[in-house]
């Protein structure tokens, strides 16, 4: 049984006395995982990560990381922990090494490690060949790169990533897995992580929660989400121009069944075992199967489900969303 | 679970980001070249424009018609028959003889020195002193919109290394300037007293660094809570004329209007000038020195801990 690195007890956030942040959300995140929070922007995914990396301090309840509580003993958690935060934070006058060095600075590694470590996760981010070139000569995946090397720098025992792809093209979005992926492999790092994209979450993520409005939705890892919307999808088509819903119904497994426009949606458990029953059952009364597909539940479902609506500005234009932050940050008194 | 051992330091952490912003500064040619440019701009134009030394000059005489001057003779000693006569001539001639005479005198006793172009380029040591530390304290307003501030919180440093760490800026960037205007000002015929010598340098860098503590920790204070530049830069619009104006940057409060003498004798500002131009232009007349600087670190000490008191509150909240 692996320990609780963070642990959360109806953790709020009000602004100015009436915006409610987050709400009263509980959660815990095991040693070793990589937990998501997932949700729309303005969810409360930042405010949560912000309060628990002790920036801001909760209206409410209680959270601890490694053990140490954020409220009473924030700087013991400060130095345990490495950040990611969603802007690029790195000074763009300074070089990338510059940077890197200066946070070392501020977390107190000694000199001599520093140096060492600094250019070993320049190495692990390929940013090597650019490390003596000012930050505001670097692309947005590289700025991520570098603020991911400066999260790293004191070695921490969990990592904070605030949507740690956003704005990024999918190919740096790949990227930026892999390292994530492999942070977890080799140091053994636990990891919090804030996403709106679903296919992030299902990706990378061990266990998610879904959060809307400030408040958990449900919590599980992508699978078990998955399969709480009882099983898979399947869409079966026949030549015949007859209704054959209580047919299906009647096979095995077969959950429900809707007809729509000569199309069947089948929800089931085990697709793979119900199908070939399904065209049995069809095949044994003469009908003919035209049209067949069988379809796993994505999270994009499993959102819709959990919260009524389609995940909101999925595929949002950069500009929008620069917007909407500043308004939030505003909200947020800064 | 083992907890890395890293001890997060002041001195460390005060220094790094301190070094962060003079990086900054270093690495911006442009705005080195302004930082110069702009003291040697006001210097040069109010300073040589504003010469009221030449007012004194007996060419501004040259066209004086004095009508002649008849005395009874009985006025004289002893008295005379008759009237004498002056010849308004002679007087105008007299008295353009004696006009740069008088002149030197009034500037003497108005400016304490002779040249008033001296006397305005220390008050210029005052006014940049001002501004770059409002300026420069502002900075934070950036470093919370682009993210570092938040990163920098998040991470154990000390919160006063980061409270510190803009005020020494400030001071260092100030004490850079003043440094800059006082070459300038020699170059350009600043007239030092005999009484100078380079113990007088600490004692002005040591005043400039007074003013610039106490006012860079209350800009902090102000500016930390801003998300936006504008909020800081109206404060600064706002004071920044009456603070210059009503002191002793320009011209002695002496000849003000009672009022503009009530703001000007609690405005820091002329008592920086008046120890700056006692430690450079004037003979150093040691009790009025004493005196700037206990103001001076009154007032550095009353505004450093307000402005500190307020920008950790802010930090720890």
């Amino acid at each position: 049984m692996s320990k609780d690195v963070i642990k959360t007890e109806g953790l709020t956030k009000v602004f100015n006395k009436n915006l409610t942040a987050v709400d009263h959300v509980t959660f815990s995140v095991k040693e070793g995982e990589i937990f998501g929070f997932l949700g729309p922007n303005g969810a409360g995914k930042t405010t949560t990560i912000n309060m628990l990396i002790t920036v801001l301090r909760p209206t409410e309840g209680r959270a601890s990381v490694l053990g140490y509580d954020i409220a009473k003993q924030a700087n013991e958690v400060r130095r345990v922990i490495g950040v990611v935060p969603q802007e690029y934070t790195a000074d763009e006058d300074l070089t990338g090494y510059e940077n890197i060095i200066l946070c070392a600075d501020l977390y107190g590694v000694p000199r001599e490690i520093a140096k060492k470590r600094a250019l070993e996760l320049l190495e692990l981010v390929e940013l090597t060949e650019f490390k003596d070139k000012r930050v505001e000569t670097y692309s947005g995946g590289m700025r991520r790169r570098l603020e991911l090397a400066c999260g790293l720098i004191n070695r921490p025992k969990v990592l904070f990533l605030d949507e740690p792809t956003l704005g990024l093209d999918v190919q740096t979005r790949t990227a930026t897995w892999d390292y994530i992926r492999h942070l977890r492999r080799e140091y053994g790092i636990t990891l919090f992580m804030t996403t709106h994209y679903l296919e992030e979450a299902d990706a990378l993520c061990d266990r998610i929660a879904i959060i809307d409005h400030g408040k958990i939705i449900v919590t599980g890892s992508p699978s078990e989400l998955k399969d709480s919307l009882g099983g898979d999808i399947i869409t079966i088509a026949i030549k015949e121009n007859v209704d054959v819903t209580d047919i299906i119904r009647s096979v095995e497994n077969v959950k429900e069944v809707k007809n729509e426009n000569g199309a069947y949606l089948i929800k089931t458990e085990a697709g793979e075992v119900t199908t070939p029953l399904i065209i049995e059952a069809l095949r044994k009364k003469g009908y003919t199967v035209a049209k067949l597909s069988l379809t796993e539940p994505t999270l994009n479902e499993v959102y819709l489900e959990y919260t009524g609506k389609a995940m909101r500005n999925t595929e949002e234009s950069k500009e929008a969303f620069r917007a909407q932050r500043i308004t939030l940050r505003r909200a947020r008194g800064g | 679970m083992s907890v890395n051992e890293y001890k997060p330091s002041l001195t460390r952490g005060l220094w790094a980001l301190t070094v962060r912003e003079l990086k900054k500064w270093l690495k911006d040619p442009m705005m080195l070249l302004m930082f110069v440019l702009q003291p040697l701009i006001w210097m040069g134009l109010l300073g040589k424009s504003m010469n009221i030394s030449a007012l004194f000059t007996s060419v501004n005489l040259t066209n004086l018609i004095i009508p002649n001057i008849t005395i009874p003779g009985s006025f004289a000693n002893p008295p005379v028959d008759g009237v004498i006569v002056i010849p308004g001539t002679l007087l105008s001639q007299s008295l353009q003889e004696m006009f740069s005479g008088i002149g030197s005198k009034v500037m003497q006793n108005t400016f304490g020195i002779t040249d008033y172009f001296s006397y305005m380029a220390v008050g210029m040591v005052s006014m940049i002193v001002m501004t770059t530390t409002m300026f420069s304290g502002m900075s934070i307003v950036w470093d919370r919109r682009l993210g570092f501030l938040s990163k920098v919180i998040s991470t154990p440093v000390p919160r006063a290394a980061i409270i510190f760490s803009k005020v020494l800026n400030s001071t260092l960037r100030a004490i850079f300037q003043a440094t800059v205007i006082l070459a300038l000002g020699y170059i350009l015929g600043l007239q030092v007293s005999s009484t100078f010598t380079l113990l007088n340098l600490l004692g002005i860098y040591a005043a400039v660094f007074l003013l610039s503590v106490g006012l860079s920790s209350i800009f902090l204070a102000l500016s930390i809570r801003s998300t936006r530049m504008e909020r800081p830069m109206q404060v600064v619009n706002l004071i920044m004329m009456p603070l210059m104006f009503a002191s002793n940057i320009f011209f002695p409060t002496a000849m003000m209007p009672g009022w503009i003498q009530a703001i000007a004798r609690v405005n820091p500002l002329t008592y920086l000038t008046d120890a700056i131009r006692q430690l450079t232009i004037l003979p150093l007349d040691t009790s009025t020195l004493i005196m700037d600087f206990t103001y001076l670190s009154v007032f550095a000490a009353l505004l450093a801990a307000i402005g500190i008191m307020l920008s950790w509150r802010y930090l720890t909240k």
